[in-house]
């Protein structure tokens, strides 16, 4: 008798319709009639946004020109032509194009030192770090400014475009950091009056519009300073913005601190470390840590309003796109919408970028086991 | 203890010594450019017109008037505002937590895209780039002969409300007192017993009640006022200039993104199990949402939410980029370059803002508290 080895049949294939794209699309697109008819409802509204958009960015728009004859036909898209003749002033503003390669290097530089320090994995973060808020500050202030080591001065109020947005959003955070850092500290020390000049300080900064404190660094800035002192527009503007988004950076530092266990000042202070020992060594590397995604949003918000300086009267990347709006020979009915879109997209792809990397180090620095 | 009094002082003296020297500073820098100070200016003439006042205006009104305008200005725009991106903000946040993808993925997009380019941008976009384009009041946009877009505003039929309107008004706060009545009434109906109760139709025999009631005593005390093109402008209707227009738009799609991201997050953060829980019980999917999940999902949502109605009435402050006459435009600019006292009027303008944010924040603390977990208070 030879043993018989039974063996199941095979398993039958899953139903065609719930797997695959078919079986994705039952699920998610129409789990229900009320579901289909809002798929084919916003399938179509899509189609439409895409038509118009396409329509009006490629299908209808002029590439290539010389001056306004180029974007008047009938049905007219994008006038891309005025922005390839105006991308040098986007870029650089009225810096003197015999001097632009100074805006490169500081550009370069700049770029050279930012992505090993965004990276987590690449070492020497202290060096980098010493470079970057030391060197590299120096080095750009002497290049674009100028006036010393044989190059030629370039006064800021011929500084334009994206250059000012960066100078303006970098010198912001930088400033704004060690300053967030120190009022975050004061709000929680237990000295009354550090404590509340601190609040004062934080509340009144956040409780007020960037606008007004712009205005009052442009029009009252001048007269709190005595007679024959004076800065340049461009550098009252920064004091303002440094002002403004310290009071900001000390509230996300301020949760920082908050996170940190009672243990580790108890441990720290078992040790015999004093409160700057302590705040240097152990709470603040902590703290710091926790809220790099909350600085960097504030970052984002700080990059959006460096176009607020337009309105008193700096040109920043929108203030110069602006600007060029007044040129004759560029002047057709599709010039705003198309310098919009651009101003729009470099400032989307900046603020896009500085979102998915604070997502990366949400995710990155979380230590959360269940993520 | 000794030398934390010893820097507290120090910090102290450094500080007022500091003030001193600014207000020093400022006081002969005032008497050398001959400018006057104080506030007197407020009660002076103010000799410039504004294209929207809600109170009447001249312009031999004094700036004090002007400063209340402005003010009045900022308030309409930030509430409309605060309502339209909470509306837009909710169904977005809503529509991103849908099981339906494209719905969800249409959500991304829009608040990917909103909130990642500059509120001034988005302002100037459809103040130059749209609304200026538009075509003059001759050759507006109708809509059905009675409302009319063009580059001067949008100008929209007015009711005209004469002697006795006041009826009207009353009966459409008791219309909205029963309808909130009606509304628990069913809903304990529907908790105690689980029978259904009629909303709607003691609702309707309620409107007729009231506005015949009010139409017998005050007859119909309404005039329809139909704009119409005379010459080069309209005439009639109300305007609503493209300016306010241009603000609002920018103002509520811009804060809606954000809003959209802390539903989101709000509703994301409440348990699953509360959920399953009312499904359990037999609650359909619309309650259980309504009584379960917002409930909880508000505590999470609501102080961010708060930091965003903030948010979005110091942003109406830009709308001195496109000449909407908000307070900071007809303060800190118009007025500003009449009067030159920069000191007195930063800080007046400043003052108005921090007493809004001040106010806020206490309201939605105090709404806040009431929200709280009983019982679970740290």
């Amino acid at each position: 008798m030879s043993a018989k080895t039974w063996t199941p049949t095979p398993a039958r294939p899953a139903p065609a319709n719930t797997v695959g794209f078919v079986g994705w699309a039952r699920e998610n697109l129409f789990a229900t009639k009320f579901d289909s008819a809002l798929t084919v409802f916003c399938a179509g509204l899509i189609l439409y946004v895409l038509d118009v958009v396409f329509g009006w960015a490629i299908v209808d728009a002029s590439f290539s020109g010389e001056d306004r004859n180029a974007c008047l036909k009938q049905v007219q898209g994008a006038c891309w032509p005025f922005i390839d003749a105006k991308l040098g002033q986007f870029i650089y503003g009225r810096y003197p194009e015999m001097e632009r390669w100074r805006v490169d290097w500081v550009f370069a530089l700049g770029l050279l030192g930012l992505v090993p320090l965004l990276m987590p994995k690449v070492g020497f973060k202290r060096a980098n770090v010493i470079f970057m808020l030391g060197f590299y500050p120096l080095f750009s202030f002497f290049m674009l400014t100028g006036g010393s080591f044989g190059l030629v001065p370039v006064e800021t109020s011929d500084w334009g475009g994206l250059l000012v947005t960066l100078v303006v959003a970098v010198t912001g955070i930088v400033g704004s950091l060690p300053l967030g850092i120190l009022l975050a500290l004061g709000r929680r020390s237990e000295l009354p009056i550090v404590r509340a000049l601190c609040v004062g300080f934080i509340e009144i900064f956040r409780g007020v519009p960037l606008i007004t404190v712009l205005f009052m660094a442009s029009v009252m800035l001048p007269l709190f300073l005595p007679d024959g002192v004076n800065f340049d527009k461009l550098m009252r503007c920064l004091i303002g913005v440094a002002l403004f988004a310290s009071a900001y950076m000390a509230e996300v530092v301020r949760g920082g601190l908050q996170a940190i266990p009672k243990g580790q000042y108890e441990a720290a202070a078992a040790l015999g470390f004093g409160y700057w020992k302590t705040t240097r060594l152990i709470i603040l590397p902590q703290a710091l840590k926790l809220v790099i995604p909350g600085i960097v949003n504030t970052f984002i918000g700080l990059f959006k309003d460096t176009t607020l300086v337009l309105i008193v009267g700096l040109f920043d990347l929108l203030g110069i796109v602006q600007l060029h709006f007044t040129d004759s020979s560029w002047a057709t009915p599709e010039t705003h919408i198309t310098g919009y879109a651009f101003a729009a997209f470099v400032f989307w792809v900046f603020c896009f970028a500085m979102s998915r990397y604070s997502i990366f180090m949400e995710k990155h620095l979380s230590t959360d086991p269940n993520q | 203890m000794h030398r934390d009094a010893v820097l507290q002082a120090l910090v102290l003296v450094a500080v007022v010594a500091g003030m001193v020297w600014l207000v020093g500073n400022v006081q002969s820098n005032l008497e050398r450019q001959n400018i006057n100070s104080g506030f007197g200016f407020l009660s002076e003439r103010a000799g410039f017109g504004i294209n929207q006042t809600l109170i009447d205006y001249t312009e031999d009104d004094s700036f004090g008037r002007v400063v209340v305008i402005g003010l009045l200005n900022t308030l309409l725009v930030s509430i409309l505002g605060i309502l339209f991106a909470t509306l837009l903000g909710f169904s977005l946040g809503v529509a991103r937590l849908s099981r339906n993808w494209l719905i969800s993925k249409i959500a991304m997009v829009y608040i990917e895209i909103f909130r990642n380019v500059p509120l001034l941008l988005q302002i100037m976009f459809w103040y130059f780039g749209v609304l200026r384009n538009l075509p003059s009041p001759r050759q507006a946009l109708s809509v059905g002969d009675a409302m009319f877009i063009s580059n001067r505003g949008i100008v929209v039929p007015w009711l005209e409300a004469g002697a006795g309107a006041m009826w009207y008004g009353l009966g459409l706060l008791a219309l909205a007192a029963g309808f909130i009545w009606l509304r628990r009434r069913a809903l304990n109906a529907k908790l105690t017993s689980g029978q259904p109760t009629q909303v709607w139709r003691p609702l309707l025999v309620l409107a007729l009640a009231l506005f015949g009631a009010a139409a017998v005593m005050a007859g119909v005390p309404f005039a329809l006022d139909v704009p119409q093109l005379k010459g080069f402008n309209f005439r009639g209707g109300v305007t609503v200039i493209p300016e306010f227009v241009a603000l609002l738009l920018a103002l509520s799609l811009y804060t809606a993104a954000f809003i959209a991201e802390i539903v989101r997050s709000g509703i994301n953060s409440v348990n699953k199990g509360q959920r399953e829980a009312s499904a359990a019980l037999g609650l359909p999917e619309s309650l259980a949402l309504r009584l379960v999940v917002i409930p909880q999902a508000l505590r999470v949502i609501i102080p961010p939410l708060t930091s965003q109605y903030l948010n979005l009435t110091k942003n109406s402050s830009l709308a001195v980029a496109i000449a909407y006459p908000d307070i900071v435009s007809v303060l800190a600019g118009t007025t500003l370059s009449q009067v030159g006292q920069a000191v007195e009027i930063i800080f007046v303008t400043m003052m108005i803002y921090l007493s809004l944010s001040l106010f806020t924040s206490w309201a939605m603390n105090r709404y806040n508290q009431r929200m709280a977990f009983v019982g679970n208070a740290t």
